[in-house]
């Protein structure tokens, strides 16, 4: 276990510095003049538009650019952002606990859904309920989110009246950041309703977040399910007596787990590309939102540093995965 | 697609395709949906094919008398225009039945040069291993280390946004999900008795790569390109909706989408009907991409 | 979720303990995006000074709301010498600065606070200069501050003088822009001993009618009334800018209650926003000006007969119902109508692609094939630059003008535009900085504008003797004909099609009152009340 634990880090190694070398390359090709791009309509002197751009480093070679780039990301200094001129990486953290709250009740707006329907499916297959289910499932997967969010938007804030439209919590409700996450920090605030504010602000962003990992999680469930259900041992049970919801809810189970919850990591990128979509529906203060307004502002720094910081997230929740994949079913360590 | 798969893994046994294209389309047709999918899609294909036949208005034409018009059945509609008009006024009808034709080309085109590549560079790392191997391998985790919208996104920005540049972004996001999968199917292959028997007569490593274990490695590669053909669409559609997509008058679907956000409030049909659109056919392809699955995957035949 | 509800019980007893706030009157504003950050001075974007400057602080002079004319501010009266070089500003006494959690003023506002306002925007070695990584001062440079001041002194505590070093009318509408906001001296000599420069840009202190309390990046920003006001405390208590990029989210909010007030709204909602008993909608002419610059330096629009051509086959009313959905009035000159010294006798070339034809055929131009260039973004003055390209596409369609649209990302755009030998005509417009005619027609049309931003790359002898003139000369009647004349040099000339002033539109909620547009586009909210 070690030995698999060091060669999968060692992996991580040479794909960490491609990353570095791919998010910093992305960056200095982008078309358009960040210096061009803060005068706007005004517009810069030739002779200020050099000195704006010595200022910023952008006369240096290429290369002496991305050396110090990539040691003073080791050390956790992304640069400065062109439009707040703050640190990148405060911008990321300050953003971060937002996209990470509503990621994470998204994965959980999935699994408390999509597992349970999954089984039922698989129990039942070929049933009614089973083919409604996968049939919803399927409409899932083929959303296309941000018309879902608007839909929702519609129908829930506009003609309901029942959720918020945007944003995090009522503005009734102030109180400092402890943590970030706006469900944990309305409850230490000790205000009253803000913790009911926070989650009526949750719920839209959560289910069109959550809409495609649901889809996924519930086919994988069935799926898992079904090909356990097959296995001999679950047929011997069967044949021995044991009563249904224990064979699904202790043996098949379990098993089927294994590769529900690789599934559930790996929707990991998929969430963050959905939190670009959703957040910029909602108006999310995250970084899903930040990225795409970076890219459109040509903020360098910002978005060289949220591409680096993704790519990061991305690659240790795999890492993570595949460890305890390798944990769960040693037979993975020796065929790698 | 299938059926040129099927043909050429079973090249030295003629006799056997048409058992093959039969048994194949026994799993397929058993699936109710698929079959659906399939006749949904061949109708978009029509339509897209048949665009400047069918559409009443052309796309980009400007009835500038009747902006905002909603559909017939409402009030205030207009017989002219089926679906009603957008802002400038232009029939939404005829902005859906072009815009299918982009759409599935996007697909297409995503989809043959995504797996063009992709296969290519994946036989190459599986059969050629070593350092060029590990060196293909890390490039593709570097790639797949980027959430695919956001890599895609940046690409467009860095290329400029266009439908074009879109589906290059969005292609070379794909491809190394055909490299891996070819890849690992060459060395499932690689060592089987057949591939040593062809080597041992003396094939040449090209005719050996595309014509002895390609073949054999096509069905999952397949149900990739189903699956790839509907991300296509809507990473496409949701590039157009941030504006880096498609730009308009061009009726893509998802820039129309974009274009229509100012109006959610009070004209439904410019927002839903776009959108729906999108939905449907994705959906409509995904259904096909089961169907194929369940048709082509061995190991899910037996259950 | 069962967490979340374990944690809920748990804490339900610190859920008790908490005591209602105190009532007070809080106004929410759905503002349009985050502010770059809170020292007015290195930032250009309207919303940055909506955030900070308007709020937080104040300057010399004041534009009297709701007109471009110039009021005192922190500056009592001032004088200007003869020759036009010296302005002696006399300062008002006890004016207090905002004392917050991290500050407390020591001192009132005096002469040490203006010098610093400014020198470290003049000085390249002020310690000041450059007090966080990457900072520029945008607005000081472009309104080519540092070729025109000389210098910022101080003569005693209440008195300060500015030498420039050439007469310049304009001047002092420009000590009334947001660049020019007074900060506290002692606040930043607090923070450069505390090693914390880059806190000025974060933790706001100013003069100003609100105090900065809280900002929680791209969500909200929290101002609480400044007490000590040298103009009385404001009516409300709390002022909070709910972050809200989307258009049609802000209608929503407004809508719904979240917000009283919400900028920049779709013209497509409009009318169902007249049409909300709860809400009411304001309407001003905006200081701006959408246009299409033909570039004359290319044959054949070196010709003004092809220019005047083309305009006539422009029709300008179904742009401004298309694009502007009627939140636009048609342009005849290149400034507003709002603005001192337009020339209302001006007749614009009207209507008529029939003799449109035929002068482009009197010209002698024949299968005529060009590019026209429009923007990525929205602009007040042009809400949607694509649609307005597609409308003039159609519409030269009809003389036989073939049209390409192109479009680059907006920092391409904005270069790529300002190339002599541009190929094709460019969509853009302005919008006003200080209310003065230079502003617009020596800036934008001006001859050392070409190459820059006079993206008609226009150069008239006529026009730029009368805009020369009229900067050195500080009578308003005599600039005023100045202008007029240029005005119609401009028309006869035709560099540019006007298009449109935008109306700029604000929906508010029926309870708030006081509310006061600006002609020059920020948002005040000092003088505004809620009712209950």
């Amino acid at each position: 276990m070690f030995q698999f634990l060091l060669r999968r880090i060692g992996l991580i190694i040479p794909t960490f510095i491609g990353v570095t070398i791919a998010a910093f390359a992305f960056i200095r090709v982008l078309p358009g003049d960040p210096v061009e791009l803060m005068a706007g309509e005004r517009g810069v002197s030739p002779e200020r538009h050099a000195a704006l751009m010595k200022q910023f480093g952008y006369d240096r070679p290429i290369w002496e650019q991305y050396l110090d780039y990539f040691f003073s990301a080791l050390q956790g200094d992304l640069g400065n952002s062109l439009v707040t001129k703050k640190p990148v990486w405060d911008e990321f953290f300050t953003l971060f606990p937002a996209t990470l709250e509503l990621s994470i009740c998204a994965i959980i707006f999935a699994v408390f859904i999509g597992v349970p329907a999954g089984i039922y499916a698989a129990t039942r297959r070929g049933s009614w309920p089973d083919q409604a289910i996968m049939g919803t499932a399927l409409v899932g997967y083929s959303m296309p989110i941000f018309w879902w969010g608007l839909l929702l938007i519609i129908l829930f804030s506009g003609t309901l009246g029942w959720t918020p439209v945007s944003g995090r919590i009522s503005l009734l409700y102030f109180f400092k950041p402890v943590t970030g996450f706006m469900l944990i920090d309305s409850l230490l605030s000790g205000q009253k309703g803000a913790f009911s504010s926070a989650v009526s602000h949750l719920i839209l962003p959560t289910i069109v977040l959550g809409t495609i990992p649901l889809a996924v999680v519930a086919r994988q469930t069935r799926s898992a399910m079904l090909e356990v259900l097959s296995e001999d041992y679950v047929r011997t049970a069967r044949a021995k007596g044991m009563s249904p919801m224990r064979v699904v809810g202790v043996h098949a189970l379990r098993n089927a787990m294994i590769p529900v919850i690789t599934t559930i990591g790996l929707q990991v990128g998929v969430l963050l590309a959905g939190a670009i979509l959703t957040e910029t529906i909602f108006s999310w203060p995250g970084i899903g939102k930040w990225m795409v307004d970076s890219i459109f502002r040509r903020d360098y720094p910002s978005v060289q540093g949220g591409l680096l910081m993704i790519a990061v997230i991305v690659m240790t929740v795999n890492l993570i995965v595949d460890l305890l994949y390798g944990l769960v079913n040693p037979r993975i360590r020796h065929v790698r | 697609m299938s059926d040129q798969a099927i043909e050429t893994s079973s090249d030295t046994r003629a006799t056997g395709l048409r058992a093959d294209l039969q048994e194949f389309w026994h799993y397929f047709s058993e699936n109710r949906g698929a079959v659906i999918g399939m006749w949904f899609f061949i109708f978009v294909c029509l339509v897209a094919l048949l665009a400047d036949l069918i559409a009443p208005h052309g796309a980009t034409a400007q009835y500038r008398d009747a902006l905002l018009t909603p559909p017939v059945w409402q009030e205030g509609g207009d017989w002219r225009f089926l679906l009603g008009t957008d802002a400038v006024g232009r029939d939404m009808l005829s902005r859906l039945i072009h815009g299918s034709r982009y759409s599935l080309f996007v697909g297409c085109i995503v989809v043959v040069g995504a797996m063009a590549v992709g296969v290519t560079v994946g036989l190459v790392a599986g059969f050629v291993g070593g350092a060029v191997d590990t060196l293909i391998m890390r490039l593709m985790d570097i790639i797949l280390s980027f959430p695919s919208l956001l890599l895609a996104l940046v690409l467009v920005a860095i290329l400029g946004p266009s439908l074009t540049n879109a589906m290059i972004a969005i292609a070379i996001v794909q491809q190394p999900h055909y490299v891996r999968l070819t890849r690992a199917a060459v060395l499932g292959e690689r060592n089987k008795d057949y591939v040593t028997a062809a080597r041992v007569a003396g094939v040449r490593p090209l005719r050996l790569m595309f014509h002895t274990i390609l073949p054999n490695c096509m069905a999952p590669l397949i149900v990739q390109a189903a699956l790839s053909f509907s991300t296509a669409i809507l990473d496409a559609a949701a590039l157009g909706f941030l504006g880096m997509g498609a730009q308009p008058p061009t009726p893509e679907w998802g820039t129309m989408l974009a274009e229509a956000r100012e109006f959610i409030l009070r004209a439904w049909w410019v927002v839903t009907l776009p959108g729906l659109a999108i939905l449907l056919t994705v959906l409509a392809i995904n259904l096909m991409g089961d169907g194929l699955r369940d048709a082509l995957d061995p190991k899910l035949k037996r259950s | 979720m069962t967490n979340t509800k374990l944690l809920m019980v748990t804490l339900l007893g610190a859920t008790m303990l908490a005591s209602g706030a105190a009532h007070s009157k809080t106004l929410v504003y759905c503002s349009e995006g985050s502010p770059e950050g809170f020292d007015p001075a290195p930032f250009t974007a309207g919303t940055t000074f909506d955030a900070s400057s308007k709020p937080l602080y104040n300057r010399l002079v004041e534009f009297k709301r709701g007109t471009s004319e110039v009021i005192p501010g922190l500056a009592e009266s001032w004088e200007v010498s003869s020759d036009g070089l010296e302005y002696t500003f006399k300062l008002r006494k006890g004016v207090k600065f905002q004392t917050t959690d991290f500050f407390t003023p020591s001192r009132d506002f005096n002469a040490d606070d203006v010098v610093f306002s400014f020198e470290r925007q003049l000085k390249k070695d002020h310690p000041w200069n450059q007090y966080t990584a990457g900072i520029a001062w945008e607005y000081f440079d472009g309104m080519s501050m540092p070729d025109l001041l000389k210098s910022v002194e101080k003569v005693d505590d209440n008195t300060v003088k500015f030498v420039l070093n050439r007469p310049e009318a304009p001047m002092i509408a420009n000590l009334a822009m947001d660049f020019a906001s007074i900060m506290s001296a002692e606040y930043a000599a607090k923070l450069e001993a505390d090693g914390k420069k880059e806190l000025l840009n974060q933790q706001p202190v100013g003069t100003g009618p609100f105090k900065f309390v809280a900002y929680q990046k791209d969500a909200v920003i929290r101002y609480a009334a400044h007490e000590g006001y040298w103009a009385g405390k404001q009516p409300i208590d709390d002022l909070v800018f709910a972050i809200t990029t989307d258009a049609s989210v802000r209608q929503q909010k407004l809508k719904a209650g979240e917000c009283h007030v919400a900028p920049y709204p779709n013209p497509a909602d409009l009318a169902d926003l007249k049409a909300d008993p709860n809400l009411q909608v304001m309407e001003q002419e905006g200081l701006n000006v959408g246009y299409l610059a033909y570039n004359s330096l290319v044959a054949p629009f070196d010709k003004p007969e092809v220019r005047k051509a083309l305009n006539m086959a422009i029709n300008k009313q179904s742009i401004l119902d298309a694009v502007f959905q009627g939140a636009g009035k048609e342009a005849k000159n290149p400034i507003p109508p709002t603005m001192w010294s337009y020339n209302t006798s001006v007749n614009d070339d009207p209507y008529d692609p029939e003799a449109a034809k035929k002068m482009l055929e009197a010209a002698g131009v024949k299968d005529l094939k060009m590019k026209i260039w429009a923007m990525p973004v929205q602009r007040p003055y042009n809400p949607n630059a694509r649609r307005m390209a597609e409308l003039i596409q159609s519409d030269f369609s009809k003389i036989g003008v073939g049209v390409e649209i192109v479009s680059y990302e907006w920092g391409e755009y904005l270069k790529l535009s300002k190339a002599k030998d541009r190929d094709g005509a460019v969509l853009l417009g302005w919008t006003g900085d200080n209310g003065d005619p230079d502003n617009f027609l020596a800036v934008l049309l001006g001859c050392d504008a070409v190459g820059g931003s006079n993206r008609a790359q226009w150069c008239n002898k006529d026009f730029e003797a009368l805009v020369q003139k009229a900067k050195t000369v500080s009578d308003k009647a005599e600039r005023t004909k100045l202008y007029e004349d240029a005005q119609v040099v401009f028309k006869r000339e035709a560099p540019w099609a006007t298009i449109a002033h935008s109306v700029v539109f604000m929906p508010m909620s029926k309870k708030v009152s006081g509310y006061v547009m600006d002609p020059l586009g920020g948002h005040w909210f000092d003088g505004v009340d809620l009712a209950e």
